[in-house]
């Protein structure tokens, strides 16, 4: 007798409790993140909303908490925004254009896509070392605002390129058929047919690079960018301020009036990004065409 | 009438053929500049961490137990910031491996699309966070918060930014592990469920072994990505490094290292500038490795179905 009904039979209560069991740790492992998200909102939400006040958008940094405002990492991180989302935008959707319409099939462009991979997986402090190697001393720009622009597209690329090909990839074959069987030539198909069907991808990959690009600092800490200046930038080439790096400053900050005040800045970046977040599932959802 | 229109569409014919020739031309061009991304990446670290071993003896970076780069007498043993980066790796992997893969195997084997439907985007609300303010909430708020148990943890210290960096990789590896869990064909779970398997021992004698190459490659990243953070270990963790293996202490990461020096002014240069680059030169070693190992199991352990 191969099966015994008694032992089967005893054996499966402590196995269903088992299961139930770890359900309830996986279910617990799930709700960690949450409450974790909770938390820091939270605590965030309770130091700082507070603080923001008309002034606190319209002072410059100062080293009196009660005199700080964001005015100067505000306008910096829209300067920095304006030149980065086109720099990334030209090089990423260039390069995923190429390497999914034109690119051959060969060792070459493997070995394109095997190092934009690893590109993404530098940590973002080596691209600092880069910008400031390269875009601060070699070009001379300075801890400006096109050689941190140049430094984070860089960043952002392999997200976006990543992000633009799966779109790209979406286009059924029987659409570019269509295209060139009416006469169209590669790049009227590519340019016309192609890349307007594959563009709500590609904006929200967009997004949710630039996002990412809003909230990193490693890479301007590297690069010099100030933590306290009183000017706005009025040309790419002017040095600036940004909203990560004030928060980086006032976070180690002894007083306890600058933990507040970091607790304020957090909530405009986080309202910020979430914005940006929100306006990438609206894109997604309205444009997002089925073949 | 007729004729001109013919002419006129040769005209733009030979025109557009120009553009036929130009664009893929332009394109490669673009393309080109992600290898010289890399190129200018490998060539800055190699140049300026051989120009740092012009002055620094290497055999010293690799062996010296002692990083002081700041002091009149320096000394530039590697070994404290390479431990100070593995603290924080090993209390995030602690932190983020068991429940990141227990989150994914909810999402992917017991919840109901309802649930998954709410819980995923609040992880990817998760993994937008800055680390910057990540940093900040382990300062504010986890650190006070374990001393409040742990009376002898410093105000800088290994363990609030290591959980707090298992905390940041933990949507990453969820979501990845969640891909890789998903991939496994239902007929595997009905032909086990259907011998009288419980829904865990399913879940964790062939669903898991299953996707084992997916949730190795999904470690594997997140363990790299907590090696390169830097914000939360530059905010929380201090700037001491430290050889000894107390998570309690303040300790100081190769990230970190390069963000005190880089925040500060190290003049053009001098040793500490020229140091940047070998400990950047490390780091992105210690990443590429582990992105390889990554790309290596996917390759080597992927069971097709």
């Amino acid at each position: 007798m191969l099966l015994d009904a008694n032992v089967i039979e005893k054996k499966r209560s402590p196995r269903l409790m088992k299961n139930s069991f770890m359900k309830m740790l996986f279910l617990f492992s799930t709700l960690i993140g949450l409450v974790v998200l909770v938390v820091l909102l939270g605590t965030t939400l309770l130091d700082g909303w507070k603080y923001l006040t008309v002034d606190f958008f319209t002072n410059f940094s100062s080293s009196r908490p009660s005199r700080a405002g964001i005015k100067g990492a505000i306008l910096g991180t829209l300067w920095l925004m304006a030149f980065t989302t086109p720099i990334a935008i030209f090089l990423s959707v260039g390069t995923a254009l190429y390497l999914e319409e034109y690119a051959p099939k060969n060792k070459f462009t493997k070995f394109v896509e095997t190092n934009i991979a690893n590109l993404a997986g530098v940590p973002s402090v080596v691209f600092g070392l880069l910008g400031l190697t390269i875009f601060v001393r070699q070009f001379g720009l300075g801890n400006s605002v096109i050689a941190a622009s140049l430094t984070l597209s860089l960043m952002i690329m392999p997200v976006i390129v990543v992000a633009s090909q799966e779109a790209l990839r979406t286009v059924p074959l029987a659409v570019r058929e269509a295209s060139i069987g009416m006469g169209a030539s590669k790049w009227q198909t590519v340019s016309r047919i192609i890349l307007p069907a594959a563009i709500p991808g590609i904006i929200t990959g967009i997004i949710l690079a630039i996002s990412r690009a809003i909230g990193e600092t490693a890479p301007l800490v590297v690069i010099g960018i100030p933590v306290a200046l009183l000017t706005t930038p009025s040309s790419p080439l002017d040095s600036f301020q940004a909203l990560p790096m004030q928060i980086y400053n006032w976070v180690k900050m002894p007083q306890a009036e600058f933990q507040n005040l970091t607790a304020a800045a957090i909530i405009v970046l986080l309202a910020l990004l979430l914005m940006m977040n929100f306006v990438a599932i609206i894109i997604r959802n309205k444009y997002s065409k089925r073949f | 009438m007729v004729d001109l229109n013919i002419r006129e569409r040769i005209a733009n014919n030979q025109r557009s053929k120009l553009v036929e020739k130009t664009v893929p031309i332009v394109l490669f061009s673009i393309t080109i500049i992600s290898v010289l991304t890399t190129i200018g990446i490998l060539y800055t670290l190699i140049v300026e961490t051989v120009h740092f071993f012009g002055r620094v003896s290497i055999v010293e970076f690799l062996t010296s137990t002692k990083w002081n780069a700041f002091s009149s007498t320096p000394s530039w043993g590697i070994f404290p910031l390479i431990l100070g980066t593995l603290k924080i790796v090993v209390i995030g992997a602690i932190v983020a491996v068991p429940t990141g893969i227990g989150a994914a195997i909810y999402l992917s084997e017991y919840a109901s699309d309802r649930t998954r439907r709410i819980i995923k985007p609040i992880l990817e609300v998760l993994a937008g966070i800055p680390t910057v303010v990540y940093g900040a909430f382990a300062i504010t708020f986890v650190t006070p918060f374990l001393q409040s148990f742990i009376p002898p943890l410093n105000h800088f210290n290994a363990l609030s930014p290591g959980i707090v960096v298992g905390i940041m990789i933990l949507p990453m590896i969820a979501s990845l592990t969640e891909d890789a869990l998903s991939s496994v064909p239902n007929s595997m779970r009905e032909g086990s469920l259907g011998m009288g398997a419980t829904k865990f021992e399913t879940v964790s004698k062939v669903v898991l072994p299953a996707a084992i190459s997916g949730v190795g490659a999904a470690v594997v990243l997140g363990l790299s990505r907590a090696i390169g953070e830097t914000m939360i270990v530059s905010i929380a963790a201090g700037s001491t490094p430290n050889s000894s293996f107390n998570i309690l202490e303040s300790l100081q990461t190769m990230t970190g290292f390069i963000v005190q020096v880089t925040s500060g002014d190290a003049a053009f240069g001098t040793d500490v500038y020229y140091s940047l680059y070998a400990v950047g030169m490390t780091l992105f070693i210690f990443t590429l490795a582990m992105n390889m190992i990554s790309q290596w199991i996917t390759k080597r352990f992927r069971e097709e179905y």
